[in-house]
């Protein structure tokens, strides 16, 4: 006999159990009260995006999509009280300025990504570099406008050079971490295979990692222009603002969204309209680099 | 045979006839402080499959990479001995461990061919090597060799990844053997593959003996029945407190399986342990 | 070295060592990667060095007074910033509050089982498209639109509950209480993302166990899935934290530029970096030395937060490693 001591339970005492589905059972009440708050909080969610759009296409798009398109593509910003008058020299002034910066960002950071993510991914400089290169996605962007004042603007004046840069310090964030992701996930078999082929550690990489990830980096790299073109404060006191079309990279330089930060605290009604229409011009160019992203990033392994 | 703490097992030698083309001499090979394998003789002969083949974890794919120094890329890994080829030893100073494996093909566990499309995987060695000839001539014979050529031929340009796992294999030994290497290793490169797929690789390597040079390693005994000339069997010491691998026989593979000279051999052979 | 495996060489037709040049240029592309990601390295470390040395003035005349200084004046040069921290980690608290709750409610939403996961790709596209929306328009959007909208409820709480600290005062425009909320708006996709990422991270096998006991849905969620999740939605919301007291342009646009403090959500204030965005273009060299000493404070709040949010992330990460 064992010492368990179980004992034997007649059936009747054993209540049947209810196995239907009971709506108002007091769990089954908790249960869908919380679904409901939580399917509300999400829709709340939803409704400043869909504000936002519905503005930008009904105060900005209504200016834009007028007779006045070209006009308004082209010509220079308005003063106080002119009617009239276009973004086009922002535009250009943030496609050049997010240029500059991609051309300086992308190179060093798919670089460094290939240092991080291929050649020494354990050692104590890939670690740090890591680690501080996520550290400055968390930074202030003002932070990268006051860093470059006073390296360059102190000595050299208010130019389109130092906005670009400023805006490559914060693409480097974002082009470094996302390109390191894509080709640490380049599958360790395949680099083996390259290895076993005799090839050296830089044609490991340029023949197989960085196409096998291109994809990946790509995104990263799209991403990084997308969020540039957004930024503004690193722009307030690097790049200034010009009502002019850009002649020297040596000068200040208009850009799109510090259109909307100077107009959108102006008093005169024509202003108003061209800071939304610049507002859609510029969510429509991010909106665009963004999707460009997703729809890249498939990878090919 | 008592193993006292001094007194460990030593295979006796096996005395290749062929022509030996790697000659490789493990005194000990160390991971860190961790001695991985100790003591192995192993030649490998001309135009023969040598096979190894012995328990998990004793060492056989240590030494299998150990030849054309694939292990460098683990930076604990410290080889003590010589591996001659060619009358160099290939752990020497001087040389260069990307140049080794220029002349030893390599074939992995699991297939692992490039992102790109079939002929450029069987091309990445001609290329790689500044091949200036006639690329497609040697990309299709490349493909017959491993027996792939007529089930691609038309679709040369869609991605290697788009085979099955049996014709992924393939591709990765018409890959290595692109470049006419003399030696080709193989690690256990059937055991990621469905039965029907691994013997299609077994009768290609008894095809590819007759050109080719082969040490494979398998954990499949009746593989090695099937296909090795020669057969290396290695095993496990534990004895100094660690787990060291060390080869225990080397012989004829009708020798190993049918008389073998090693009670240990006769045990794993007979299935005691595994 | 190219005389070494001749013979070798001779049996292959094909296989030769790397010439020289390929020897050459895998020797600089490597040194080229090693210098970028020292590059990074270096780059932090000046621009922490740099700002520090443009406040080093700026330091060297106010002291610490001038962290606990109320008054900002260019004239009679007294400078002080208590206004603008209270602003910021004020503004951001209440931006955490809100935002961290539809963040870790939307994450909820989207890893629980709760739509059919095309669904939940749509809901996920519509959050990252917030995330894509810039400050400035968030903050053109706050002024002509958002104002107006609760100016009114803001009005009807300051007359009935004004004895209430947080309904104190009224609200004329701009102020506390939009600001707060584009920020909150703002900072949900980083803690509703970095949330779902935790919430992915809970090893299946937890929520199966879940519910193999028989918990409805929810009990499963709060008692089991969140706390497992926890130390990784902690993580969220302190990046998310860091992210609000980094927040310029909306903030500039919509929070007054005033140097008051105040528990009224409806004061106008000031933030450390809305405070940059508006001074800085018109200030002379004095004024300057003096912004660069509040954005050398901004950088090591950040910094600090920053740090300390990634740390709990790491141990997150390293946690469920373990577990795996």
């Amino acid at each position: 006999m064992s010492d368990i001591g179980l004992i034997l339970v007649p059936d009747e005492t054993r209540p049947t159990p209810q196995l239907g589905r009971q709506a108002f059972e007091k769990r089954a009440l908790k249960s869908g009260f919380l679904t409901g708050v939580t399917w509300l909080l999400a829709l709340v969610a939803a409704v400043p995006l869909f504000s936002v759009i519905y503005l930008l296409l009904v105060r900005g798009g209504t200016r834009l999509f007028s007779s006045d398109f070209a006009e308004i593509i082209t010509g220079l910003p308005p003063a106080g009280f002119e009617m009239g008058g276009g973004i086009g020299p922002a535009i250009v002034g943030t496609l050049v300025m997010v240029g500059i910066g991609a051309v300086i960002s992308i190179p060093i950071g798919i670089l460094a990504a290939i240092y991080l993510a291929v050649l020494e991914p354990r050692s104590k400089v890939a670690n740090t570099a890591r680690f501080l290169a996520k550290v400055l996605t968390g930074f202030p962007s003002i932070m990268a406008g006051v860093f470059v004042y006073g390296v360059l603007v102190k000595t050299w004046g208010y130019s389109a050079w130092a906005g670009g840069i400023a805006l490559s310090v914060l693409m480097l964030r974002t082009v470094v971490l996302a390109a390191e992701e894509a080709m640490a996930q380049v599958p360790q078999r395949m680099k083996d295979a390259a290895y076993g082929m005799g090839c050296t550690r830089t044609q490991v990489i340029l023949k197989v990692v960085l196409p096998t990830g291109l994809p990946g980096i790509l995104t990263g790299v799209l991403l990084a222009i997308a969020g540039a073109s957004g930024e503004s404060a690193p722009l307030l006191f690097t790049a200034l603002f010009s009502n002019y079309y850009i002649s020297q990279l040596s000068e200040p330089i208009a850009s799109l969204s510090i259109l909307i930060y100077n107009f959108s605290g102006m008093p005169f009604p024509n202003q108003i309209e061209l800071a939304w229409t610049a507002s859609l011009v510029l969510v429509l160019i991010v909106l665009v680099f963004n999707i460009l992203a997703r729809l890249v990033g498939q990878p090919k392994v | 045979m008592s193993a006292t703490a001094k007194s460990m097992f030593i295979a006796e030698p096996f005395n290749a006839t062929g022509d030996v083309v790697i000659d490789c001499h493990v005194e000990k090979i160390f991971y860190g402080d961790f001695l991985a394998v100790r003591d192995s003789k192993v030649p490998i002969e001309k135009k023969k499959i040598t096979g190894f083949i012995g328990p998990s974890g004793c060492g056989k794919s240590t030494v299998l990479r150990s030849l054309n120094r694939m292990n460098d890329l683990i930076p604990s890994f410290r080889f003590v001995g010589n591996v001659v080829y060619h009358a160099q030893d290939v752990y020497a100073k001087q040389v260069d461990p990307v140049v080794v494996r220029r002349y030893i093909g390599m074939v992995f566990q699991q297939p692992n061919p490039f992102s790109m499309s079939i002929f450029d995987n069987v091309a990445f060695g001609l290329k790689l090597n500044r091949f200036k000839g006639n690329m497609e001539e040697k990309v299709q014979k490349a493909l017959e060799r491993a027996a792939l050529w007529k089930e691609v031929k038309d679709k040369l340009k869609n991605s290697g990844l788009s085979l099955s796992g049996g014709q992924q294999q393939r591709l990765c030994i018409a890959r290595a053997i692109a470049t006419d290497p003399d030696v080709l290793l193989m690690d256990e490169p059937c055991s990621a593959l469905d039965p029907i797929a691994t013997r299609q690789v077994e009768e290609l390597m008894l095809e590819l003996k007759q050109r080719y040079t082969v040490a494979l390693l398998t954990h499949n005994m009746q593989q090695a029945t099937r296909v090795a000339d020669t057969t290396a069997f290695f095993s496990v010491d534990i004895s100094a407190g660690g787990r060291t691998g060390y080869l225990v026989e080397m012989g004829p593979t009708r020798q190993i399986f049918e008389n073998p000279k090693e009670k240990l051999t006769k045990d794993y052979i007979s299935g005691q342990f595994s | 070295m190219a005389k070494l495996f001749e013979a070798a060489g001779s049996a292959s037709s094909v296989s030769g060592p790397p010439t020289t040049a390929q020897y050459l240029s895998d020797r600089v592309f490597r040194g080229i990667a090693a210098f970028s990601a020292l590059l990074i390295i270096f780059l932090t470390a000046y621009i922490l060095w740099e700002v520090s040395w443009e406040a080093s003035p700026a330091i060297a005349k106010y002291g610490l007074g001038f962290i606990t200084g109320t008054e900002w004046n260019s004239n009679k040069e007294v400078f002080g910033i208590l206004p603008e921290i209270w602003g910021t980690l004020y503004s951001s608290l209440l931006a955490l509050v809100l935002g961290g709750t539809f963040g870790i409610g939307i994450a909820i939403f989207l890893t629980q089982d709760f739509i059919h996961h095309r669904l939940a790709t749509i809901f996920r596209t519509i959050v990252e498209m917030l995330a894509a929306i810039p400050s400035v328009v968030f903050g053109l959007w706050g002024i002509y639109v958002l104002i107006p909208l609760i100016k009114p409820g803001a009005e009807w709480l300051h007359e009935h509950l004004g004895w209430f600290p947080l309904f104190s005062t009224d609200l004329a425009g701009p102020g506390m209480a939009p600001a707060a909320l584009v920020l909150a708006i703002m900072i949900l996709p980083t803690v509703a993302a970095i949330s779902v990422d935790a919430f992915r991270r809970v090893p299946y096998k937890v929520k199966e166990a879940a519910y193999g006991m028989g918990t409805t849905r929810w009990e499963a969620i709060l008692k089991v899935m969140l706390p497992t999740a926890s130390s990784g939605i902690l993580a969220a919301l302190v990046l998310g934290f860091g992210r609000a007291l980094g927040e310029t342009m909306a903030l500039a646009m919509l929070i007054g530029n005033s140097d008051q403090i105040s528990l009224s959500l409806f004061s106008p204030a000031n933030t450390l970096a809305s405070l940059l965005a508006s001074t800085f273009p018109e200030a002379d060299q004095v004024q300057v030395q003096a912004l660069m000493y509040a954005a050398l404070i901004l950088l090591l709040i950040t910094f600090i937060v920053n740090v300390a949010g990634l740390a709990v992330q790491q141990y997150t990460i390293r946690k469920f490693e373990g577990k795996k």
